[in-house]
């Protein structure tokens, strides 16, 4: 199999990425702030994190003081599906990564990286994925510092219009992949209504968020994975790709 | 309001996690999972995690109630007909908008 290495061609590929990144990280730095971050430990948390669920998830617990565990064990559970990605992605590195810049690379796998690199047919290199992390790792952080600045400039009724940005997102990743999958739509449901369950029962809704979100993702993923098994070896890296 | 210093040990727990669950898997493992409860279970997790994230959160992201529902319902919609990413998250920030503009006019 040949490899991809070329820089300019990764730089290329990583710009919608790019642009995607910019809008959305706007919205995370302004949600960051208005749930009472600094700018700059707003701006911290996307240069070291890179991940928008995961960063969206943290916020809360972070500025309402719970605790370590919650925090690690929600993090966890929300970029679990980073290792299947790291692991597939591992079949696609080409000779030219070396240990160091495995130890790179790897922080740069999201959804959307991860998407476009499990695309190419041939090997990639080193060079091609510096040239696709690049640019999203710039928008992500750019967008988060200016997100962070401007929240507190622009009308609140904008800021109240951006606060749904984050979700419609989600929501983008969510419905096309349930409307494919009669199981994931399905799921889906049973997700958002242990959700609702976790908000307004009584007792359930003591449990803070984060942990929330754990029981609910393993308890709902576990029984579709009981119930509803992906049959086809290859659906992972097709999901993958349309992720 | 954790201060500064709590804060970056709120920050390295948080970016460790989520730095090891990326980087481990490409250094030690160089096959696919090829158990399919593993796989199939990865395979519902974001899809869990994003529904319970949005639902109900969502409908308490915005100034109201009701514009963030009318928001919800657009970006369920745009969704539905595929659209990007990008298109699906202007749309529903772009109806909130117009919502609240018109609930404040009434």
């Amino acid at each position: 199999m040949s490899e991809n290495n070329n820089l300019r061609m990764g730089l290329r590929d990583g710009l919608p990425i790019f642009l995607g990144y910019l809008s959305v990280s706007f919205a995370f730095g302004i949600f960051a702030v208005s749930s009472g971050l600094t700018i700059i430990e707003a701006l911290l948390i996307s240069m070291t994190n890179l991940t928008s669920a995961g960063q969206l998830a943290g916020v809360p617990i972070i500025c309402t003081g719970g605790s370590l565990i919650e925090l690690a064990a929600t993090e966890l559970i929300i970029n679990l599906r980073y290792s299947l990605m790291s692991v597939s992605l591992s079949q696609k590195i080409g000779k030219s990564v070396k240990t160091l810049d495995r130890f790179l690379i790897s922080f740069g796998i999201t959804d959307e990286i991860f998407a476009v690199s499990a695309s190419k047919r041939s090997s990639l290199g080193k060079k091609y994925f510096y040239g696709l992390i690049i640019t999203p790792y710039l928008g992500w952080s750019g967008g988060t510092l200016i997100g962070a600045i401007a929240g507190n400039i622009l009308p609140e009724i904008v800021i109240s219009a951006l606060g749904i940005a984050i979700y419609g997102m989600f929501i983008a990743i969510v419905i096309p992949e349930a409307k494919k999958e009669k199981a994931t739509a399905l799921c889906v449901l049973c997700a958002a209504l242990l959700g609702c369950a976790f908000e307004y029962l009584p007792f359930l809704s003591g449990i803070s968020g984060g942990f929330a979100i754990i029981i609910s993702a393993v308890t709902i993923s576990t029984l579709f994975a009981l119930l509803a098994p992906i049959k086809d070896a290859e659906t992972g890296e097709e999901d993958a790709q349309n992720a | 309001m954790p201060d500064f210093p709590k804060f970056l040990i709120y920050l390295a727990v948080m970016a460790g996690v989520t730095y090891l669950v990326r980087m481990l898997p490409l250094m030690l493992v160089r096959k696919k999972f090829e158990n399919v409860f593993i796989r199939s279970f990865l395979y519902y997790v974001p899809y869990t995690v994003l529904a319970t994230m949005t639902v109900p959160a969502v409908f308490y992201c915005t100034g109201s109630v009701v514009s963030a529902a009318v928001g919800f319902a657009v970006a369920l919609a745009m969704a539905y007909f595929e659209r990007s990413l990008v298109s699906v998250a202007a749309s529903a920030c772009g109806a909130v908008l117009v919502c609240e503009l018109v609930m404040k006019m009434l």
